[in-house]
């Protein structure tokens, strides 16, 4: 999960890493009460996505009336598909230099990995494609931890030694928080030396592993909300991964891989898929709410059920999904075909209680549920 | 390493609802389960084998070669590291949503102590009609057949509907090799492809791969060098960009891992990839794999 930078950059201070001065404000009034508390300062949009300068989220503002003016701009501007409801009120900073520093979650080391470059700021991301060494990507042992002998080796070449031992001791910083927080990513960009030589964070970017959530709840009561439509809200607060896709053949699959196979073959033979939505895992048992979901999208033209159990019963899921679809009596047509752990009890139940013959070939299933979802009868 | 009949597994967490019924699975399977972790149970007896505190105390009396993980995400970096000192040389991680710092010290672990992980949020290993270890159908003889394919998968389910298409065409598999669908997995595809190509009783390879990271374009570059046939399937071709589809691997991000990406390795690299998994066994006719 994701966090604005007004949630982003307290953890920061909170390990010792210095930011600015800063005041959230929902209001133009607001803002510019804050600019009088502070001085001059920047008005910085609040949406949890990158590129907010170059999409105008970002002014400087002299004077409170500046500010002011600003905020009635960058309020209700659309930036990155996110809508700004907050901007940060922060005191300017005299920037002599703008860096970059990250720690984060590196899967080919299967470790930590700290980044570093001396050109950090709007295009760090684009300098480091155009010449690689510009980034520094130093791998950190994860039961050594971040040493300071390692983290000097970030700045190796670079022409920073008189400011070397406070960057070293904000790598060591962001180290630590990156390892207590459950970090995926730690970012901070730009960190920048004043013209009176600190070292200030003025962005962070924090990501927070999702599995790391049970035992980070304080934090993660902080993330920013996930961009979801209501029916992917409904799913989430049921425990089910479901991603509305726009197409007219439902599914409804048992794990990751075999869900995202049946949306591939539902395209493959001709039709459109309208959503991602699987519950294997320990998600199986949620047939039931996971179909009444998936009905209530009015695109879909036709349902396609796709069980492969493993760990997943497919008779449990199937129990479900009947019980639901006798409930709830949809005017779609329903198609199944359904294989592995508990398959012959399952397509057992479906006969029985619902008078379908489940498909014993998949790619059978999908033709029928795209020809269905499509108009046309099936072959 | 590749299950055999011989090697002696030790299921951490065997005295749960799901350590029972997929332990009473492996045993009728023919696998050898000789013991079981739990500590608030050591001492007792459960599904006829005994059940100690740690992995470590079962190292004692009752020695391992395969520990198998029925445990809780928050606490299965302790049962890993256990695992890992108890001297197992292959770790069957089935957990899924482990915290990924968790994952990286178990990683060191297994370094330190010598051993293999496969996963996590792997569904397990089978070797037909021999040995099987995990959360597959492997007793289910609609889908799993001795033959001569070997299969390898980073999800259960896709897994499973690949050894079914292969079934269904009339074409046993020699092994199944579930490799999980983490972003940070002890064994890779490309891992899971050496073993198969050294394995005698393998005669072609399958990868059912999914979007998100680069193993099946590390795969490619081994199976390049490679006799055996390879024939693969890639999920997610229909999945949005920026989005972690169920998988917390199977993400296509700042235009990495995307489908198009790994088609082209494979292909480049000799690998037939099937639009359908239906299309797999008839890529593998192909290469006259015989039933």
């Amino acid at each position: 999960m994701n966090f604005e930078e007004h949630a982003a950059k307290p953890l920061l201070a909170k390990f010792g890493i210095a930011i600015p001065e800063s005041h959230l404000a929902f209001t133009s009034i607001e803002a510019q009460a804050a600019a009088s508390a502070i001085g001059p300062c920047v008005v910085k949009a609040q949406v949890p996505t990158g590129k907010r300068g170059k999409a105008g989220g970002i002014k400087l503002a002299a004077t409170p009336q500046e500010a002011f003016q600003h905020a009635e701009k960058i309020l209700g501007m659309e930036i990155g598909g996110w809508k700004v409801s907050k901007v940060l009120i922060e005191a300017q900073t005299p920037i002599a230099r703008e860096l970059y520093a990250a720690i984060l979650d590196d899967a080919a080391s299967k470790g930590p990995m700290l980044l570093f470059s001396a050109l950090g700021g709007m295009d760090v991301e684009e300098a480091a494609e155009r010449d690689p060494t510009a980034m520094r990507h130093i791998a950190i042992p994860i039961d050594e931890g971040l040493t300071e002998e390692t983290a000097r080796r970030a700045l190796d070449g670079v022409d920073l030694s008189e400011h070397a031992g406070s960057l070293v001791d904000v790598f060591l910083k962001l180290y630590r928080a990156w390892h207590e927080l459950d970090a995926e990513l730690i970012e901070i960009n730009p960190l920048v030396i004043t013209k009176d030589n600190r070292v200030v964070a003025l962005d962070c970017k924090f990501t927070l592993d999702d599995s790391a959530e049970p035992r980070q709840k304080a934090v993660a009561m902080q993330a920013a909300p996930e961009k979801r439509t209501v029916l992917e809200a409904k799913a989430a607060a049921a425990g089910l991964k479901y991603i509305e896709l726009g197409g007219s053949v439902g599914v409804l699959a048992n794990g990751a891989g075999l869900t995202m196979t049946t949306m591939d073959v539902i395209a493959h033979y001709g039709g459109s898929p309208s959503n991602f939505l699987e519950i294997g895992g320990e998600a199986y048992t949620k047939a039931k709410t996971a179909l009444s979901i998936l009905l209530e999208n009015p695109n879909i033209k036709a349902l396609l059920v796709n069980f492969c159990g493993a760990f997943a019963r497919t008779d449990v899921m199937a129990e479900g999904v009947i019980n639901a679809w006798l409930e709830l009596k949809p005017d779609i047509p329903i198609f199944f075909t359904i294989h592995g752990t508990g398959a012959d009890e399952a397509v057992a139940l479906v006969k029985e209680r619902l008078g379908i013959e489940p498909f014993d070939l998949m790619d059978d299933a999908v033709k029928a549920a795209v020809a269905a979802a499509n108009g046309r009868a099936a072959a | 390493m590749i299950p055999r009949k011989n090697h002696r597994i030790l299921v951490q967490g065997i005295t749960g609802k799901q350590g029972t019924f997929w332990t009473e699975a492996m045993i009728a399977y023919g696998s050898n389960v000789i013991g079981g972790v739990n500590p608030k149970k050591a001492g007792s007896e459960h599904l006829g084998v005994p059940v100690f505190a740690t992995a470590r105390e079962a190292a004692k009396s009752a020695p391992f070669d395969i520990a198998c993980m029925f445990i809780p995400p928050m606490m299965a970096k302790e049962a890993a590291i256990d695992a890992c000192e108890g001297g197992a040389r292959l770790l069957v991680c089935l957990t899924e949503h482990i915290p990924s710092h968790d994952v990286m010290e178990m990683h060191v672990a297994a370094r330190q102590n010598g051993t293999r992980i496969v996963g996590p949020n792997t569904a397990g290993l089978v070797t037909i009609d021999e040995c099987f270890v995990g959360i597959m159908p492997a007793f289910n003889s609609k889908v799993f057949r001795k033959g001569k394919v070997g299969v390898i998968s980073r999800s259960g389910s896709l897994g499973t509907l690949l050894c079914l298409n292969l079934a269904q065409a009339g074409m046993g598999q020699s092994v199944f090799y579930g490799i999980g669908g983490d972003p940070m997995i002890g064994t890779t595809t490309a891992d899971a492809l050496r073993l198969l190509d050294a394995d005698p009783a393998t005669e072609a390879v399958v990868i059912c791969g999914e979007i998100g990271g680069s193993a099946e374009e590390e795969a490619a570059e081994y199976a390049r060098t490679m006799n055996k046939p390879v024939v693969a399937f890639i999920a997610g071709r229909q999945s949005p960009p920026g989005k972690k589809m169920g998988h917390a691997g199977a993400i296509v991000a700042g235009g990495k891992g995307d489908y198009a990406s790994k088609r082209r390795a494979l292909e480049a690299a000799g690998v037939g990839v099937a639009d359908v998994p239906s299309q797999v066994p008839q890529m593998l006719k192909l290469h006259s794999i015989a039933a």
